[in-house]
């Protein structure tokens, strides 16, 4: 049909909608553009840090422990390790309660009871409340207080673990609402227990959604400093820890401390060891989406 | 996949892990030959002052170098927050750049922490402003004090003095949290914490040399070592303390000509952090070597006289912890 | 698999019961084994209600010892905010308003919604609307890698390159809210954008479809059919922002400065609520002083008022929530 340059009948007001009309262009436009702006800061991000800090990024970086007379050979290995430590006890303490509590409420909770409510609504506050809470809530309970193990390792990880609980619960339950009714269904009908079947047929089912949920959540927590600053990771350790009762530093609080140095080595310094946490960082998201994308099931 | 999968994925991970612990933790090996005697091990927790952080830090450094079984580390708390867990007994030796005042001393009799005071190096606590300001080449106490009473109202520089230019002042300095900020205050003052507080406080100098740097009337300022190694940014200012105008620097520190903002710098040793042979072995190391030491963290050295006092003291505490 | 004592006779009516015992067909066997498992993922799910109570207990004790000492009326209502000045362990002579510090958690969180919302809006829309499948399978990962930059890092970013930028464009000072406002914002976009498109394109493509069908090109389908459809979803993700720009502390811990100003100025440095918090808990409070308790305070409030938020989020979902 052909718009006419008569008064528009009722045919020709169908078709308009199919001509480039300038404020659609515009409009098409301008949300193009919004996309560009976010992924053009990104890219100047990233350029930066790799601009700044490829001269130090070494072997140095990561064989040699941190300096103060020899900046310019400085290394981070304490802060690896630290944060390697720190890391494991934030997955074993997070990753069991987390899934268990939301295989508790997907699974097994009537969701109609007032007491299960209170839970989701818990999580739900729990997930939006800054981390430096949780760091005032470790400090006061298990760095002094009634546990009183001081600014170990052991502390940085209940702090971290705290922090992502929500979150893992939150994304491991999503996980579970993907796997189909028919599949829990099936498992009961053919006799077996609500244990069995959340076993051994939901949660291989969900693995591929829970190990994404759960990696993201720790690449949230290694770039925390915050609440690792006021539960006491020491700023200037120069020997991994060997146990978890040590005192350690993580990446993220020594880049916050370099901030404040002197001197230009410790700015290539500083540089350096953001290129390094930011490396970790985008193999944890890439591990992450492979993750997703070879393993997800589709029902 | 399944569980199975994800189980073998984790060993692997895990286990790449324990295989990096196990062939890291190589230590950067100082340099440093010092007297012979066996090498130490065990922990010596440190914590307290940012200002004498890089000093103790150092000294750990070229410690750890000697000894690498040993295992020295520090914090920074604070001076204040370093004392209150040194009279806790969480930590062996607090640093702190200023003396311990009346109620911590109290509250480390409280927990039946004895201790001893040990000066480590001398700092002049330095006043900079921009390379551009060619008015300000010398201050008085009362001037700083104008620029700095808790009730000052002063926002440019024709205000602290008629011959001065009309330059809207801008002030940078310690965090109201720091031991230089106390001693600071308390020098220019008259009371330590006594401040006004529309200034910009950081505790990270280089915003301090940067604002100074970037603005025509901006004063601020910081221990001497950031001054060291800054002279290319900034400058700084000469004080008249009542005798005549003293710059800062390591002879006007070490001979108190420079008041009232020279100042001693210490650590606290607790005595029950002196029985373990490592703390008593890295307390000693801080004084004897404490030239190498002090220069290596660019601070100012004591004078000879300083470093005797303090061993003296020292072979006075080691007896008396040996004699238990 | 295990039967237990339901009888067979119950089933099929028509059939003729078999000889012989009746067969055990319930799963009362596993019951203890199963209600352990039960009990012990309960009190999984109960560990988060027991963090909220220790949050609450954590807070609340010295909350009443703050509060003892500075009434509840001057806390909320007062301009000047100076917990650090003066002398350590005395109340009366510090101002304890807490507005300066709420007006610079409200400057930076709007200067960043002023980012995030059009931008993050903008960006769903393109992605859930406009985009082809490819480019949002690459695009969404890269979204993902802007949030997932740690917030220390883009506190670094936003003091040494963004700040010196602005500095040469409008002149702000070293410390200001504008520059962390803006990364903030940056970072927030991810936030805002990954939920809202979630929404979007849960909206049944029939709406769209039926909007198409009467002639709507795609600006107004997406305009006036997806976006309404959407909006819970849409509130939801602003409000999310919204309370992650609130508790951000990295970013404006480093950028914002320490000083707490009465202002909605945001080229000057006002210090949040969350920079107070960092500042106090990482120098040195000795515990039992005001500047202490008043970190409780501080971080009850933003306790609050993050539950506050929250609270409208979720009534706000509820109100705009279109069943399909």
């Amino acid at each position: 049909m052909t718009m006419t340059a008569a008064p528009p009948t009722p045919t020709a007001r169908l078709t308009r909608g199919k001509r480039t009309d300038p404020r659609s262009a515009v409009f098409a436009a301008a949300l193009w553009l919004c996309l560009a702006a976010a992924c053009v800061f990104l890219l100047i991000v990233l350029a930066t840090i790799v601009a700044k800090g490829w001269h130090r990024f070494d072997l140095d970086l990561v064989d040699n422990q941190p300096s103060r007379l020899r900046p310019e050979t400085a290394g981070v290995q304490s802060a690896i390790f630290g944060t390697l430590w720190v890391m494991g006890g934030t997955i074993l303490l997070a990753l069991p309660l987390g899934i268990g509590a939301a295989i508790y409420l997907e699974e097994y909770a009537d969701s109609t009871k007032w007491w299960n409510k209170l839970i989701e609504l818990n999580i739900q506050n729990l997930v939006a409340v800054p981390a430096i809470i949780y760091g005032i809530l470790t400090l006061a309970f298990v760095v002094r207080g009634p546990i009183s193990v001081g600014a170990v390792v052991i502390a940085g990880s209940v702090a971290l673990a705290l922090l992502i609980l929500p979150v893992v619960i939150i994304t491991t339950r999503e996980a579970l609402r993907a796997v189909p009714r028919e599949i829990r269904d099936a498992s009961l009908a053919l006799g077996a227990t609500q244990w069995q079947t959340t076993w051994r047929q939901v949660l291989p089912a969900a693995v591929s959604g829970i190990a994404t949920g759960t990696i993201l959540a720790l690449s949230r927590a290694i770039g925390e400093a915050a609440p690792l600053i006021l539960v006491g990771a020491t700023v200037f350790v120069t020997v991994n820890p060997d146990g978890v009762l040590d005192r350690y530093t993580v990446l993220p609080v020594q880049i916050y401390r370099q901030v404040s140095l002197p001197g230009i080595e410790m700015e290539q310094l500083l540089w350096a060891t953001i290129l390094l946490l930011i490396v970790i960082l985008l193999l944890m998201n890439g591990m992450a989406i492979w993750l997703r994308n070879r393993f997800q099931r589709r029902w | 996949m399944t569980i199975r999968q994800l189980t073998r994925a984790t060993v692997v991970v895990v286990a790449t892990g324990l295989a990096l612990a196990a062939c890291g933790g190589s230590d950067d090996s100082g340099s440093g030959g010092g007297e012979g005697g066996e090498a130490v091990s065990g922990a010596v927790v440190i914590d307290g002052s940012s200002t004498v952080e890089p000093l103790s830090s150092a000294a750990a450094e070229l410690f750890m170098g000697e000894n690498p079984d040993a295992n020295v580390t520090v914090g920074t708390s604070g001076t204040g927050g370093g004392f209150k867990k040194f009279c806790a007994g969480e930590t062996d030796i607090s640093d702190a750049s200023r003396p311990i005042s009346d109620e911590e001393i109290a509250i480390c009799e409280e927990h039946n922490i004895a201790y001893t005071e040990l000066l480590v190096a001398n700092d002049a606590l330095s006043v900079v402003v921009n390379k551009e300001n060619d008015w300000a080449e010398c201050l008085t106490v009362e001037q700083l004090n104008k620029m700095w009473a808790p009730d000052s109202t002063v926002k440019n520089w024709n205000e602290v003095d008629p011959s001065f230019p009309n330059e809207p002042l801008e002030l940078f300095g310690a965090g109201s949290d720091s031991g230089t900020f106390d001693y600071f205050t308390g020098a220019i003052n008259g009371e330590e914490g006594a401040s006004r507080t529309d200034y910009k406080p950081t505790e990270d100098d280089n915003v301090t040399v940067t604002g100074v740097a970037g603005t025509k009337g901006a004063l601020g300022y910081f221990g001497f070592s950031y001054l060291e190694e800054n002279t290319d940014k900034i400058k700084a200012v000469k004080i008249d303390g009542g005798d005549g105008c003293v710059e800062p620097a390591a002879k006007t520190a070490q001979d108190g000509t420079y008041k009232p903002l020279a100042r001693p710098l210490f650590i606290y040793v607790s005595d029950a952090g002196l029985k373990k042979p490592q703390v008593l072995a890295f307390a000693e190391f801080y004084l004897e070597e404490n030239k190498s030491i002090v220069e290596a963290a660019k601070f100012i050295t004591l004078t000879d006289e300083q470093v005797k006092t303090a061993q003296d003291e020292l072979a006075d505490l080691k007896a008396k912890v040996g004699a238990k | 698999m295990t039967t237990g004592p339901v009888t067979a006779g119950s089933l099929g009516a028509g059939s003729p019961p078999p000889a012989g015992p009746p067969i055990d067909l319930s799963t009362r066997r596993n019951r203890v084994g199963e209600r352990i498992i039960k009990v012990l993922l309960a009190g999984s799910a109960l560990l988060s209600v027991a963090i909220t109570v220790g949050i609450a207990v954590a807070l609340l004790t010295p909350l009443t010892t703050f509060f003892s000492n500075v009434g509840l009326g001057e806390f909320l209502t007062g301009t000047s905010w100076t917990a650090g000045f003066g002398d350590k362990s005395s109340w009366t002579d510090k101002d304890w308003g807490v507005l300066p510090l709420v007006l610079g958690t409200l400057s930076t969180t709007v200067i960043a919604l002023l980012v995030a919302v059009p931008f993050g809006l903008g960006t769903a829309i393109y992605l859930s609307e406009y985009a082809r499948p490819k480019v949002r399978k690459v695009l969404k990962p890269l979204l993902e890698i802007l949030a997932g930059v740690p917030t220390v890092v883009y506190g670094v970013f936003a003091l040494t390159i963004i700040t010196p930028i602005l500095q040469d464009l409008v002149g702000v000072e070293i410390f200001n809210n504008l520059s962390p406002g803006v990364v903030m914002g940056f970072m927030i976009i991810p936030t805002v954008a990954s939920l809202s498109e979630d929404a979007m394109s849960a909206v049944p493509s029939a709406l769209r479809e039926g909007s198409y069908a009467l002639g709507s090109n795609r600006m107004q389908t997406t305009l006036r059919v997806v976006f309404p459809a959407a909006l819970s979803g849409i509130v939801a993700a602003i409000v999310l922002g919204i309370s992650r720009a609130v508790g951000e502390t990295m970013i404006v811990a480093i950028a914002a400065g320490n000083q707490p100003q009465f202002t909605f100025n945001p080229l000057v440095g006002a210090q949040t609520m969350t920079g107070f918090i960092a500042q106090v808990a990482s120098g040195d409070a000795p515990q039992g002083s005001p500047v202490y308790y008043s970190l409780f305070a501080v971080g009850a409030l933003l306790f609050v008022i993050t539950l506050v938020i929250n609270a409208i989020s979720i009534a706000l979902v509820r109100k705009f929530r279109q069943a399909y």
